[in-house]
């Protein structure tokens, strides 16, 4: 677990994986089809398209008909990929993907780009902050938020023997390399990067990176040891490991990048308050505002998310 | 106008029209029984899916061999559900006492129709302005296995085509070349408030197919010679998506509720229950 706080950090893009990963499943999955809205420049799904082009359809900005469509090639036997940013795909098409794609338990699986803060400049209207609550409210849907590219890899490959409604949550920006083989990925299970007594901070998608930071922060200021747990999958949630660390009966920290309502901090807290275990749990996320235009740097000071910040807010609870 | 290409005899318009009587019936009792239900758009569609169903449509059951050539057909005015389920009687689909359970806690027959529940139906819908975009789907699915013989049957409401998301899927069905596409539009001209053209005007429907690039026939949606007449054309596209745009009556076949608007969502009380019966008999 070490290497995790070592100097030689690599970054890279989740997109480009997820758009060479799905290429390289056209070839023994002729099952498989992919679709886009007009952004698969940006999703990287035009890696798919340009291979396999009689199994690929842009539908044009057009996200509602984007996941019925998806669910009528599911009909006739089908995988789905569906791509477009995170805003648009979950938010345009909710009702869709509820009253379509859910209730009928169709394998078709979403997954979008740019979530969270991270989209950057673009502001507001495309930083989806509020995707994982819309998504995990509906039923038969998984939800996973990869903390990097080997993750988003090892989850695209279960996606392929999982025939049922998916939500995979990727990022705009390179992400830090974080997780390899030897941490055993199984994708219904939390991943534990750090140990330690002090406390725990459990975090999710590309912001599992900035937890270990943090964690890094407060044994260099504090001598304080903080867990960090990463969870990708986010609906189910891993309750068993949950409710264990909420047996230590220290503080929980949560980390996302996304709102604080609906979110990974709320899942956790839904599973503390239904156990035998009450502790405290804080969540770091975005708090029931908007984002705005800004480089992915000063969106997350502004928003008092850099590992600094969260680090000196994680003090007051424990020194 | 459309040539008699093909034509019913005349005991087979017979044999149709005592099943419509029947199939009415049914509806009837189903959403008196139910005390809750829609009848004005069940009986506006008698005609259009009774015709496909003993006419045009190649219907299946599961284990048929060849199931996977059958042609599919979506009920994307999913409030129609009580004529659906009265069709399916009467294809053998369904046992005739279950319609009694129609809108009950557990049926198999839902307020709209639910895969979940009714596992011979191709999807669930209900929600509107979606049936014609999962058929883009499946059209688009049943191209890429090469079947070239199963049609995608889709019935809209006129109301319906006032979601946005139906004309996303009207403009990709003709980029995508679907000619095994066949949109059905029960064109009623009524809805919950009122009618369309005063809540929301379509205006000239089927020049607003046509533009999108559609073949379209419009018909009277009671006339079984023209439904007829008109599916088996629409089959033979050879680029081009079909729009049948039906001119129907909402309530239709029984007087007090034909044209009337009212007759959208409500239950018959029993006076009016057994006068619709008479009518119908």
């Amino acid at each position: 677990m070490e290497n995790i706080l070592n100097d030689n950090e690599n970054k890279q893009s989740m997109r480009n994986i997820y758009g060479e990963i799905l290429a390289s499943f056209g070839e023994k999955r002729k099952d498989i089809v992919v679709l886009d809205a007009d952004l698969s420049s940006s999703t990287k799904t035009n890696i798919f398209a340009k291979k396999y082009p009689n199994r690929f359809f842009n539908v044009g900005i057009a996200e509602q008909n984007l996941i019925t469509q998806a669910c009528g090639l599911s009909l006739t036997g089908k995988k789905a990929y569906v791509s477009s940013f995170a805003m648009f795909a979950t938010g345009r098409a909710w009702e869709q993907i509820r009253n379509t794609m859910c209730y009928n338990d169709l394998d078709v699986k979403i997954v979008a780009t740019h979530c969270g803060l991270t989209v950057g400049e673009d502001g507001a209207s495309h930083q989806a902050l509020e995707d994982i609550a819309i998504m995990k409210a509906i039923p038969n849907i998984m939800i996973y938020s990869p903390c990097d590219a080997y993750e988003t890899k090892k989850i695209l490959e279960f996606s392929l023997s999982y025939n049922k409604p998916m939500y995979i949550r990727l990022s705009r920006c390179d992400v830090y390399d974080i997780l390899n083989e030897k941490n055993n990925f199984n994708p219904y299970k939390a991943c534990k990067l750090l140990n330690g007594n002090d406390a725990t901070i459990i975090s999710t998608g590309e912001f599992t990176y900035n937890a270990i930071k943090t964690a890094k922060i407060l044994k260099e200021e504090e001598n304080l040891n903080i867990e960090v747990i990463h969870i990708g999958m986010i609906k189910p949630i891993d309750k068993e490991n949950i409710i264990e660390i909420a047996k230590k009966q220290k503080p929980i920290f949560t980390l996302e990048n996304h709102s604080v309502i609906g979110g990974l901090g709320s899942s956790v807290c839904d599973v503390i308050c239904d156990s035998n275990y009450p502790c405290r749990v804080i969540k770091f996320g975005v708090n029931d505002i908007y984002g705005q235009s800004g480089t992915v740097d000063e969106l997350l000071k502004y928003y008092h998310l850099t590992p600094k910040q969260i680090a000196n807010e994680i003090k007051k609870y424990l020194v | 106008m459309l040539k008699n290409e093909v034509c019913l005899t005349n005991d087979e318009k017979q044999k149709l029209i005592s099943m419509a009587n029947e199939i009415r019936i049914d509806i009837l009792k189903m959403v008196y029984n139910a005390k809750s239900g829609h009848i004005g758009g069940a009986f506006s569609s008698v005609e259009l899916l009774l015709t496909l169903f003993s006419k045009s449509l190649n219907h299946k059951k599961k284990n048929d061999v060849d199931f996977f050539y059958r042609d599919r057909f979506i009920l994307s005015k999913g409030h129609a559900s009580a004529l659906y389920y009265a069709i399916l009687v009467q294809f053998g689909y369904l046992k005739k006492e279950e319609l009694l359970t129609f809108r009950q806690l557990g049926s198999k027959l839902q307020g709209h129709p639910s895969k979940k529940f009714l596992d011979c139906i191709e999807i669930s819908t209900g929600s509107l302005g979606q049936g014609l975009s999962i058929a883009n789907g499946v059209a688009l699915g049943l191209k890429l296995d090469k079947n070239e013989s199963s049609k995608v049957f889709v019935l809209l409401g006129d109301g319906e085509l006032q979601e946005g998301s139906v004309w996303e899927s009207i403009m990709s069905a003709s980029h995508n070349k679907l000619n095994n596409i066949i949109a059905i539009v029960d064109k009623n001209n009524l809805q919950i408030d009122g009618k369309t053209d005063d809540v929301m005007s379509l205006s000239n429907l089927s020049q607003k197919f046509e533009s999108f690039n559609w073949n379209v026939y419009e018909i009277n949606g009671h006339n079984y010679d023209q439904i007829y007449q008109a599916y088996e054309k629409a089959k033979l596209s050879k680029e081009k998506p079909t729009c049948i745009i039906a001119n129907t009556q909402k309530g239709y076949g029984v007087s007090f509720m034909n044209g009337n608007k009212d007759w959208h969502g409500k239950a018959p009380n029993v006076d009016e229950y057994n006068k619709a019966v008479e009518e119908l008999r």
